[in-house]
């Protein structure tokens, strides 16, 4: 590990940090890993997992279904029934290998068309809106600890999702741009915020986690002692003189780096993260752009793609860890059955889901399929759930993270009728 | 005083001088028409209108120029996107320069509610108009007129797609099947107006987009009015349309019909009351403010301007450091507490804000930017603010300012001994510098 001087000065001794890494290595709590992906916007999943074999489908939609598995830009054929969006290429690869598992007709226990209450209720797990914690947060509180103090949640982005707001502390990770303080600087900074409810454990963490980063993504996953930390962080304070602004990054109003786009790079980089030794263990990764209430075709091809290239960048970078790997991606309700006016959807109820990774048993469907009659849709508007989102959660924490039966209650309050979903999980 | 600045306005800077009353200096900036449109800051930044006709030159443009170059070589650039850069710059340095911060806070609180992002359908082109044209011009007035001017602005209309909205019974929806689309009727009033707390069914929201049917955007030799805005009354559904047990008949004074009774509904109240409250007195909003400012709303029928000046007479915020700051309100307090020295290159604000995660007019989705510390002190984002307060402080190496003297000015009282010990060892301005613009007091608000 390469060892910055941030840390050698603010006396998080070499052999203190490396220590605690290095302890927590061989005492992890887990090998596994497990990522939460959320679309947020709603995702229209009969356009990522098209059922193309139900013979209402295209008056529904005409203009919204690809061409059939096969055909010239085709879906990718999921046994006969069902087709996977032509945007996911390598999602049809992994399901081709088994290890994709879609999901279809699942919603969460509201029935709400709100963007924003909907978003709210996925992630606090519950209909029930006096809980203020996120079901992943709470599902980190029934883990072990590790020992040596690194922490096994980690938020991909700047803004922290009420996924993972609660009690136990998660850490974020974002791609640094600005120069950054001396270790001596930022120890006085740390010292003026000691007293701070919400900063001081912010720096303290920040500090401790730019170490780990640092050595990580230098490509130094295992530790050296002794190496030269100089050369990994002096490059910030020089050079940046008063002329920080002068980068090239985009000045558009509002043009930040669009998550879906910039989701493959990051990806690779949490990826990096969660494969480390003493590294991360449960991570959460935010995307924008599902709310395609106009031109739905054309507007889903850059989410679509920038979520099929991160995936796979995911599993590249996690490399063996893959194997140990359990992905959810998930969003907040589903979108009209029909089309609207504008060739787009408006907001509906049931979606699609995936859960992929090494250990997931995919290469299947799993739907119960309600049916697209106008009496068999939702409110003869939308795609009627058969399958509760929580079922889905509880069956991936039990399974894949070991969660017992008594845990994953306190983690979905009120969740009693829903049974864990079995089988998301590879038997060894 | 410095609660004054930094809790109703974006903090202190050398352009302000309170006197000895704090509260009558902040309702004093209530009076009068906006003062960034009385100041000539923005003269000769587009109209709606205008923005839609530059929009439209650029698509033909664009169109003739890749007809001329069929290789793709090179690569075309409209006038849009150099107007809003333009625009958004302007309104970001006077927000950054005004005297009359708490007035300009308000402004920026309320082009959030109607929040409006530059990542969809080109609304960027329109966004900076509809600040200066539906929002700066009522922020003292009342709030059903605002509601008016933001949801037949082309910067909305664009955004959620009511200008594509065809009622399928219209002749122009039967004549080409193109239909309804309900984006703009759900969520003027989800996130608008009456909020979910009014218990409106599907049917409502269906309804309420089929009276916003028509409401489009046109250039202006096609007949539209200075703002862009344009009625289509043969993309205007038929027949009356029932929202809230309320009846509207037809035609575009539905619209305004309908829009003016879910403004005036009394859940509305409730729910701006919340959101002020949230933003000007703490994260968890006291729930005896909320009813006062609620109150204050119902009793006038939606005046901003006394709503605002209830605001400042709230006992409960006046409590200090209640609030972390934002990425937006951390960036513009420190260009307002340490201006960049005149003789330096102009900081970026858009582009730093782009690094801290809150991209001018570029909130992910309707709903705006959140403004509760849970949503802004993760670890990378705290860490991140001091890497730009440590960057921004470069500025001040040789500048010839006195931070403590900066730091006393901004903060007053609040500047804690523990700041000053610390700033006062510090091995150079620049430190001294990052540690004023990193304390506890000045991240607060």
């Amino acid at each position: 590990m390469l060892l910055s001087r941030r840390a050698t000065l603010l006396g998080l001794g070499l052999t203190a940090t490396l220590g605690n890494v290095r302890f927590a290595l061989a005492d992890a709590p887990t090998d596994k890993r497990f990522v939460v992906v959320l679309q947020r916007g709603a995702l229209d999943g009969m356009s990522a997992v098209v059922p193309y074999g139900d013979a209402n489908l295209a008056s529904l939609r005409p203009a919204l279904i690809p061409p059939a598995p096969g055909q010239p830009g085709g879906m990718f054929d999921l046994g006969g029934f069902f087709g996977l969006s032509p945007n996911f290429p390598n999602l049809a690869a992994m399901y081709q290998s088994g290890e994709m598992l879609p999901i279809h007709a699942v919603a969460g226990p509201y029935r709400t068309r709100s963007h924003f209450e909907a978003q709210d209720l996925l992630q606090i797990g519950t209909d029930d809106t006096s809980i203020t914690s996120g079901w992943l947060n709470r599902a980190l509180a029934e883990m072990p600890r590790r020992d040596g103090g690194s922490y096994l949640g980690l938020n991909a982005g700047l803004g922290m999702p009420l996924l993972l707001q609660g009690p136990v502390y998660v850490d974020s990770y974002a791609p640094e741009h600005f120069a950054e303080p001396s270790p001596d600087l930022l120890a006085r900074i740390a010292a003026l915020n000691s007293a701070d409810p919400l900063l001081q454990p912010a720096i303290a963490e920040g500090i401790q986690a730019a170490n780990f980063d640092k050595s990580v993504m230098s490509g130094n996953a295992a530790a050296t002692p002794g190496a030269d930390a100089m050369s990994q962080n002096s490059g910030g304070a020089a050079g940046s003189g008063g002329n920080i602004m002068s980068d090239d990054r985009a000045r558009v109003p509002g043009d930040v780096p669009k998550t879906p786009g910039g989701f493959p790079a990051l990806a690779t980089q949490i990826g990096q993260l969660l494969a480390a030794d003493g590294g991360p263990r449960i991570a959460v990764f935010q995307l924008e752009g599902w709310d395609t209430h106009g031109n739905q075709v054309n507007g889903l091809k850059r989410p679509m793609t920038g979520l099929d290239a991160g995936l796979l960048n995911l599993k590249t970078a996690l490399g063996p860890a893959w194997a140990q790997t359990c992905v959810l991606v998930i969003t907040e309700f589903g979108r009209t059955a029909r089309m609207n006016g504008t060739k787009g959807t408006d907001h509906g109820t049931a979606a699609a889901a995936f859960v992929l990774g090494g250990a997931v048993q995919g290469g299947r469907v799993v739907a119960s399929w309600p049916g697209l009659s106008d009496s068999q849709l939702y409110q003869n508007r939308d795609l009627a759930p058969t399958l509760d989102i929580r079922a889905v959660a509880k069956g991936a924490l039990a399974q894949h993270l070991g969660l017992s039966g008594a845990a994953l209650a306190r983690v979905f309050p009120g969740s009693g009728d829903v049974s864990p979903l079995g089988g998301i999980i590879r038997t060894a | 005083m410095a609660i004054a600045a930094s809790r109703f306005g974006f903090g202190f800077g050398p352009q302000d001088d309170p006197g000895s009353d704090p509260r009558a200096w902040l309702k004093a900036q209530l009076q009068g028409p906006d003062p960034g449109l009385e100041s000539g800051a923005f003269a000769g930044l587009p109209t709606g209108g205008q923005a839609v006709d530059t929009l439209k030159a650029d698509a033909v443009a664009r169109k003739a120029f890749l007809a001329a170059n069929p290789s793709g070589q090179g690569q075309f650039h409209g006038q849009s996107g150099p107007n809003a850069r333009a625009d958004a710059t302007a309104q970001l340095n006077f927000a950054a320069t005004t005297p009359f911060s708490f007035r300009e806070r308000l402004v920026w609180f309320w082009a959030n509610h109607f929040s409006v992002s530059a990542q969809q359908n080109q609304a960027g082109a329109f966004i900076g108009p509809m600040l200066r044209e539906a929002i700066r011009p009522h922020v003292t007035g009342n709030f059903t007129d605002m509601v008016l001017a933001v949801e037949r602005h082309p910067a909305m209309l664009r955004y959620l797609d009511n200008d594509v909205s065809f009622g399928p019974d219209s002749r122009a929806g039967l004549r080409t099947g193109r239909g309804l689309n309900e984006n703009l009727g759900r969520e003027c009033m989800e996130l608008h107006t009456v909020g979910l707390a009014a218990g409106y069914t599907q049917a409502d929201v269906t309804a309420m987009a089929n009276i916003l049917t028509g409401w489009s955007i046109a250039t202006s030799d096609k007949g539209a009015d200075a703002t862009g805005f344009f009625y289509r009354p043969f993309a205007h559904e038929p027949g009356p349309q029932t929202v809230l047990g309320r009846q509207f008949d037809g035609g575009e004074q539905a619209g305004i019909d309908a829009l003016t009774f879910l403004s005036t509904y009394p859940t509305t109240y409730d729910l701006l009351a919340r959101k002020l409250v949230t933003q000007f007195v703490a994260d968890t909003p006291p729930p005896e403010a909320v009813a006062r400012i609620s109150g204050v709303l119902r009793e006038t029928q939606g005046d901003l301007g006394a709503t605002s000046t209830a605001l400042v007479d709230l006992p409960q915020a006046w409590v200090p450091g209640q609030k972390l700051k934002t990425p937006f309100d951390y960036v513009l307090s420190t260009m307002r507490a340490a201006p960049p020295p005149p003789d330096q290159k102009p900081p970026d604000i858009m582009g730093i804000l782009n690094q801290l995660g809150q991209p001018v007019w570029g909130a992910p989705l309707p709903n705006g930017w959140p403004d509760q510390a849970a949503n802004w002190a993760g670890s990378d984002a705290v860490m991140a603010r001091i890497d730009w307060a440590y960057t921004y402080s470069s500025r001040f190496a040789d500048a010839g300012e006195d931070p403590m003297q900066l730091a006393d000015n901004a903060l007053g009282p609040l500047l804690r001994p523990d700041t000053q010990a610390a700033m006062g060892s510090a091995g150079s301005p620049r430190e001294a510098m990052t540690l004023f613009l990193t304390a506890p007091e000045f991240q607060r608000r």
